[in-house]
């Protein structure tokens, strides 16, 4: 399997990640042959400095932005770290809300910059002293923060050359047909995500009428 | 505009030297549809503010909406010069949550493929560069070498680009013996192209006159960067996920890594060219272990992979595990992987989040060409405003995978 790594070296790099941290580790844990750190938001920056230069883990492969409406901080911002000298491989993790920003990673990886753009674009999520927090992917003028899940999948606006006017228009988006989004779930085999999720699916409806 | 202007007489040089210019969206030279914002003193390049998302499609907004299998084609889609080491990458990540194991003849056919994909996008890189510092004849050459290798793809796969060959456990089809001899027919002509082109590039004088010493990527400017792939090794640092963290049958391959010594854009030329001969070799290899390791290409635990459809034609179970995979999917354990590999232009990651149902929650798809084109900006400056060609192409820039 590509880097993963055995789960004694994974343990071992996890305890090292905590103890050069210190306090400001919330959580660490090993699973699928990965390390995850969770980390205090306003140690961020600190953290990936220790982890950069005490620890060896020379670049920032990934940052990314994942939405879980249900808590009350919604979103996680992952880093992806990659030790090119002990061919380790480490994931940081912080959660914030959509007011409190997150220290940019800049000052520690230049390569955050456009990472932490397209977070914003995507999530809407705010990093505190980053020089040019300007949308990356959407249109120029968009609305919204399309990979959050409360977004619709179809979103608001669609554009077409209007040849009346001779340029493109914004218009509501009209669907020919509604948008269907079927639920292939089903109960059957009794395998094992009934123990994931603990329920059979159909039992939270009944859950709510008693 | 119009009230900046002011009468050349009384402008200073300086004024008068310093503009913005677009370049793109619409230029040949942009590698598809990078807009660039260059500001100049005259030819020289003060600064890049690349505006990239032309090509944005929410592949991963889309992507959570449908089953794992179902998406596997969006992967084909982000980097269209070598489609399936992308779908590599996924696969890779979803055999990793459900702890899947790939047959040795599966490993096999995915390395040759991935390495025909690395030779794919090489030889467009290597021809384009080329192109963008003014030769017209490498680009003709080198699709004609594409051509070929595209018609592979369509033999194992039923299409020239969007393959969707490689599945969770394996591949999708076992190849035939015709199409094996006739990889290793072309794998020992190709050479002969090769140096046909190299002829043509390497020690051109144009060619070289504008890629020597352009583009300088020191070690350090790379690694904080994130640079991977040749961008890296350009740069005379020895990285290569196959050696390194080798996946699939890599491990016991006999290939080497090459790497430049000066890190500007004839450096990575060069690379590239040389790793088309590595994986060549690599080709080989495969083709020689192919023959003698008949067997499954896809793994048989039918919870995930599809039935043969001589079995359906008999057994009950089967036709039930195909009609609940292409229905409901397979579902992954909750939990979060992130899985990369050495895709022709670099680490091309993929980062799944599974909760336990049959589509992932979130995947972020993390390309290399992302964090190379970052990089327009220092790389360019100081540089005169036709290097900004040359540096682009040697970046190897494909939207698909940046704009996603």
């Amino acid at each position: 399997m590509s880097g993963a790594g055995t789960p004694k070296a994974m343990k071992a790099l996890a305890s090292a990640a905590k103890k050069a941290c210190g306090k400001a580790v919330i959580d660490s844990k090993v699973a699928f042959g990965e390390v995850t750190i969770t980390v205090k938001r306003e140690q961020i920056v600190d953290v990936l400095r220790t982890l950069r230069d005490d620890l060896g883990f020379q670049q920032l492969v990934d940052l990314c932005g994942a939405d879980f409406p249900t808590r009350a901080d919604r979103f996680d911002i992952v880093y992806h770290l990659l030790s090119l000298t002990r061919n380790e491989r480490i994931r940081v993790k912080v959660s914030t809300d959509e007011a409190a920003p997150v220290p940019s990673a800049i000052p520690v990886y230049p390569s955050a910059e456009w990472f932490e753009r397209e977070a914003f674009d995507m999530y809407g999520v705010f990093f505190s002293d980053h020089p040019d927090l300007r949308r990356m992917l959407t249109d120029y003028g968009f609305e919204g923060h399309p990979l959050r899940k409360d977004f619709p999948m179809t979103g608001y606006v669609e554009v077409r050359y209007d040849d009346e006017l001779k340029r493109v228009v914004y218009e509501p988006v009209k669907l020919a047909q509604e948008f269907r989004s079927f639920d292939f779930l089903s109960p059957w085999e009794g395998a094992d995500y009934v123990k994931w999720s603990g329920q059979l699916p159909g039992d939270e409806k009944a859950g709510g009428k008693a | 505009m119009a009230d900046d202007l002011k009468p050349t007489a009384l402008a200073s040089m300086d004024e008068d030297r310093k503009f913005t210019i677009n370049f793109g969206p619409q230029h040949p030279a942009a590698h598809g549809v990078l807009r660039l914002v260059l500001e100049l003193d005259g030819e020289i390049v003060e600064r890049v503010d690349p505006h990239i998302g032309l090509l944005h499609r929410g592949t991963e907004k889309l992507m959570e909406a449908r089953t794992y299998l179902q998406n596997i084609p969006y992967f084909d889609r982000l980097d269209y010069v070598a489609p399936m080491n992308q779908e590599h990458a996924f696969c890779l990540a979803i055999e990793r949550l459900l702890g899947l194991e790939v047959p040795y003849r599966g490993q096999l056919i995915r390395v040759l493929y991935s390495e025909i994909g690395r030779i794919l996008n090489h030889l467009l890189n290597i021809t384009t560069q080329a192109m963008d510092v003014g030769a017209l004849t490498p680009p003709l050459w080198g699709f004609e070498e594409r051509e070929k290798l595209m018609i592979f793809y369509e033999r194992a796969s039923g299409a020239r680009l969007h393959a969707n060959y490689f599945r969770p456990g394996g591949v999708h089809q076992d190849l035939p013996d015709a199409l094996v001899d006739d990889i290793e027919k072309w794998a020992k002509e190709f050479p002969k192209a090769l140096a046909d082109i190299e002829a043509l590039v390497t020690e051109n004088r144009i060619f070289k006159q504008r890629n020597v010493d352009i583009g300088v990527v020191s070690k350090e400017q790379a690694l904080a960067w994130g640079f991977s792939g040749v961008m890296l090794r350009g740069s005379d640092i020895a990285w290569d996920l196959r050696k390194s963290q080798p996946y699939e049958c890599y491990a016991e391959l006999d290939f080497e890594v090459p790497v430049g010594k000066n890190g500007d854009c004839w450096d990575r030329y060069l690379c590239r060219v040389e790793e088309m001969k590595e994986s060549l070799k690599i080709m080989q290899q495969c083709i020689d272990r192919l023959r003698n390791n008949p067997g499954p290409v896809l793994s048989t635990d039918h919870k995930v992979t599809p039935p043969r459809r001589a079995e359906m034609k008999r057994s009950m179970e089967a036709l039930i595990e195909h009609f609940k995979l292409y229905t409901e999917g397979f579902r992954t354990p909750p939990g979060e992987v992130y899985a990369a590999v050495e895709a022709p232009k670099g680490e091309f990651g993929v980062y799944v989040i599974s909760d336990g149902t049959n589509k992932p929650y979130r995947c972020k798809i993390a390309a290399p060409g992302f964090k190379h084109l970052q990089a327009m900006d220092w790389m360019n400056r100081g540089h005169l405003l036709a290097d900004v060609s040359a540096i682009l192409g040697s970046l190897d820039i494909v939207f698909g995978e940046v704009d996603r």
